[in-house]
């Protein structure tokens, strides 16, 4: 006889589990995720938002700067070298700022899994993130969990055939969107749509349309888990990183086992049993097809699905949650060493319990104190130091550089009043969106004068040039110096730029060849 | 080959071969590759039909789409010396020095200039056009001929002592060792030698000069700055094309050396001439 309270276990064998796992040559069984609904799903819908969205409409955003540059928020100019991210530019020479990020991305990628382990893998990571969305479209078309797996083990009927192809054609139009979004970062957005639709864009815009539609396509919707299983070395890495005191997705047997579908019968015969029920729910909702409670696994991305999903049937058992949740190892042995009486027998739930059937008092739980502990330290403070590091340059960064080369064939000139001459290239690096007067002055090397070729600027000491916006200007310069005031065959000078409007400034020093003085 | 056996796993039959308890599946390959494979085949046939493939006794099959990679190389050729029309055809009809005043203009012509100084004026002014003993340093701002864009350009055109050219750059020394005595060259060559430095023998310079208003003031000029319509140099400068002080100017003197270059019109024609020219007056001395 069925208890009242009994759900229905959903008949499902788990599909990756290590006790049935084949030959990596068998093929592979395709996995049919129920929908969870709850808090976890709640947020990951909410992560899923704000990604995708920032992936499909940063690239619009509009963003002031001037009449000498593009108005685009974002917007990796490759063309013309200069990368634009809302108030910073970048030019080429001052790329380390984006390999700065990406050092900081990695160490926080560190911080986030010892402290919350795969976080990344379940909640963010763009394979999971386009899954989720390709799982919706799946789900809307073809219905959930059975429908699914009834349509799949059915024959090919002209209703599976349309409800395939909308399917495979929505996954197309999805993964084209995405590669249609990725290609806007790179030009100005509004021109290059029309290109796109006008048949007049670029070559490369439409091959890398079409290689990130068939990534997405394949990655998302027919690959999926396997790229995380096999393809991925981010839960090997992440295998090493995880610490007793990492929170992880976690099967809580020692609240959990014995489990029993049919609890009272088994505790009216005097045996004791656990709060699972098993019913599955937890394998159903899986988007990588394992059983959560075989404990830790390569495969779990700890997207908190089956935590939703458990909860959902504790609460119709009117039990706590938590029997699956978020948990540190060294919480999950402490209470293991409690239903087991310090290891000595198989779990016994009721050990755990008070006699009212509440948690007993012994029973660790996760405190946030844990996250603070001198492995996180040192992520925290590597982390800030170079996001400090990145923040410092940033703001007192150069917006007016010099660059100074040196002619080589020949280094030195002799004229015929017996005076020397050195030629300089000189290049001034205007780079701020606005036009800019530059004026170049040379400091040291007693008695000499300046002056550029090809430009009718009268030199000596000093010259004032005007520099387009955001642009680099070369001038062929040519120093020179009377052979009376020549003191040695090397001797050094600077050249002094000077936005007078600005007061920037920047000087290069530079070295003065005449020749050796005969022996 | 033995009986039938199917994998397990798989369900796939094998081949039957065996090594080892490891058996081959016998699976037949993918459709879709498959069918791109004959589609490959289609499309190779259409191919050599369509382009040059097939090798005949002495030539081969031309295609029927009319292709060939020396038409395609001739086509870029015609496209490059077409973008480059409008530099070329503002350098014709332009003077060296109107080139030189334009920005745009000066640029291109400065780019090819420098190529042709790299392959035909390097072997004797050197690689950085600093010359060396007895090739004029092109860089400075002492010329024998002339320093404006179009002295230049006509020194290039027709070289300098070239006896093929009627229009050459000409003059000739004399060899003095044979018209004054030994004495007399060393007194004119300390008064020389005085005019940019020190001499060991001062008491020299003065019948030097004597010497030096009898013989020399025709092309070398009273004060001896030079006459650039005849070449001769200026004496009273740093800059010494067959070396300084009073040893090498007596030699110079006594059995002078005198360069020869060549006319360069007939070899490179005058658009590259006057490119050249334009880069020469850019290097640092151009008048």
């Amino acid at each position: 006889m069925r208890d009242k309270t009994q759900l229905t276990g959903l008949e499902t064998e788990t599909v990756n589990s290590a006790k049935t796992r084949k030959p990596l040559y068998a093929a592979r069984q395709k996995i049919f995720p129920k929908r969870a609904s709850g808090n976890f799903r709640r947020f990951k819908w909410l992560v899923m938002t704000i990604t995708l969205g920032i992936y499909y409409l940063a690239a619009w955003l509009p963003w002031a700067r001037g009449p000498f540059a593009p108005d685009q928020a974002v917007l990796l100019d490759l063309a013309n070298r200069r990368f634009y991210f809302f108030f910073i530019e970048i030019w080429p020479q001052e790329f380390f700022y984006v390999a700065g990020l990406l050092v900081m991305a990695g160490v926080g990628l560190f911080l986030i899994t010892s402290t919350v382990g795969r976080a990344w893998c379940g909640y963010a990571c763009p394979q999971t993130v386009w899954v989720d969305l390709f799982l919706v479209v799946e789900r809307a078309i073809e219905g959930d969990r059975n429908a699914r797996m009834k349509l799949d083990a059915g024959p090919w009927t002209a209703r599976k055939l349309m409800l395939r192809l909308s399917k495979h054609t929505i996954w197309l139009v999805i993964g084209a969107a995405t590669g249609g979004a990725w290609i806007f970062y790179f030009a100005d957005a509004p021109t290059l749509v029309g290109e796109l639709l006008t048949g007049t864009a670029a070559p490369v815009a439409y091959i890398t349309i079409a290689v990130l539609t068939a990534t997405t396509y394949t990655f998302g919707g027919l690959m999926r888990e396997q790229v995380c299983t096999y393809m991925c070395p981010w839960p090997r890495i992440q295998a090493a990183m995880l610490d007793e005191s990492s929170l992880t997705v976690t099967y809580n047997d020692w609240r959990g086992e014995p489990r029993s579908r049919h609890a009272k019968k088994v505790q009216a015969a005097g045996q004791s049993v656990g709060d699972c029920v098993d019913c599955n729910a937890c394998v159903a909702v899986c988007p990588m097809g394992i059983d959560v409670r075989d404990g830790q696994q390569l495969e779990c991305i700890t997207c908190a699905l089956c935590i939703d999903a458990c909860d959902g049937v504790m609460d119709k058992l009117g039990k706590e949650r938590g029997l699956i949740a978020y948990a540190t190892l060294s919480d999950y042995n402490a209470n293991m060493m409690l239903a087991t009486a310090g290891g000595s027998s198989s779990i016994n739930p009721s050990l755990v319990r008070t006699a009212g059937g509440l948690f007993s008092d012994k029973v660790a739980h996760f405190h946030v104190s844990k996250i603070f502990r001198p492995r996180t330290y040192v992520y925290m403070g590597l982390w800030s130091l170079i996001g400090l590091g990145l923040l410092y340059s940033l703001l007192t960064r150069d917006r007016l550089e010099v660059n100074v080369l040196h002619d080589r064939n020949p280094q030195f000139v002799t004229l015929s009043d017996g005076s020397i001459r050195n030629g300089y290239t000189v290049k001034l690096l205007n780079m701020i969106p606005e036009p800019r007067t530059i004026v170049v002055t040379m400091q040291g090397l007693q008695g000499g004068e300046m002056s550029v070729v090809g430009d009718d600027i009268k030199a000596g000491r000093s010259f004032a040039i005007p520099v387009e916006p955001d642009r680099l200007k070369t001038l062929k310069v040519f120093v020179r110096q009377p052979a009376d005031q020549i003191h040695a065959p090397a001797q050094t000078f600077k050249f002094r730029v000077e936005d007078r409007a600005s007061f920037e400034a920047d000087e290069y020093t530079a070295t003065f060849n005449a020749p050796e003085p005969p022996r | 080959m033995s009986d039938e056996h199917i994998d397990e796993i798989s369900g796939v039959s094998t081949t039957g071969h065996e090594w080892d308890g490891i058996r081959e599946l016998n699976n037949p390959l993918p459709r879709w590759w498959v069918i791109t494979f004959y589609v490959t085949i289609v499309w190779a046939i259409g191919y050599t039909i369509a382009y040059p493939a097939w090798p005949l006794l002495h030539s081969a099959t031309k295609g029927v789409l009319g292709y060939s990679s020396r038409n395609e190389v001739r086509n870029e050729l015609t496209a490059a010396e077409a973008a480059k029309g409008k530099y070329i055809s503002a350098v014709e009809s332009k003077s060296a020095s109107e080139i030189s005043a334009d920005d745009g203009l000066r640029e291109f012509a400065i780019a090819a200039g420098g190529a042709a100084f790299k392959v035909n004026c390097v072997q004797c002014h050197g690689s950085g056009a600093q010359g060396s003993k007895g090739f004029p340093n092109l860089n400075d701002d002492d010329w024998l001929w002339g320093g404006k864009a179009e002295q230049i350009q006509q020194t290039i055109t027709h070289g300098i002592r070239f006896a093929s050219d009627p229009d050459t750059r000409l003059s000739d020394m004399p060899a003095f060792g044979d018209i004054i005595t030994a004495d007399q060259i060393a007194q004119v060559s300390a008064y020389v030698a005085s005019l940019s430095g020190k001499v060991r023998d001062a008491s020299l310079i003065q019948p030097g000069a004597k010497i030096f208003a009898e013989n020399c003031v025709a092309c070398h000029g009273d004060n001896a700055k030079g006459n650039r319509e005849f070449g001769a140099p200026d004496l009273t400068d740093a800059i010494w094309l067959y070396g300084s002080g009073e040893t090498a100017i007596a030699a110079q003197v006594r059995a002078p050396k005198q360069g020869v270059m060549p006319a360069w019109v007939g070899r490179l024609g005058e658009i590259k001439v006057k490119e050249l020219a334009v880069y020469v007056h850019s290097l640092g001395g151009g008048e």
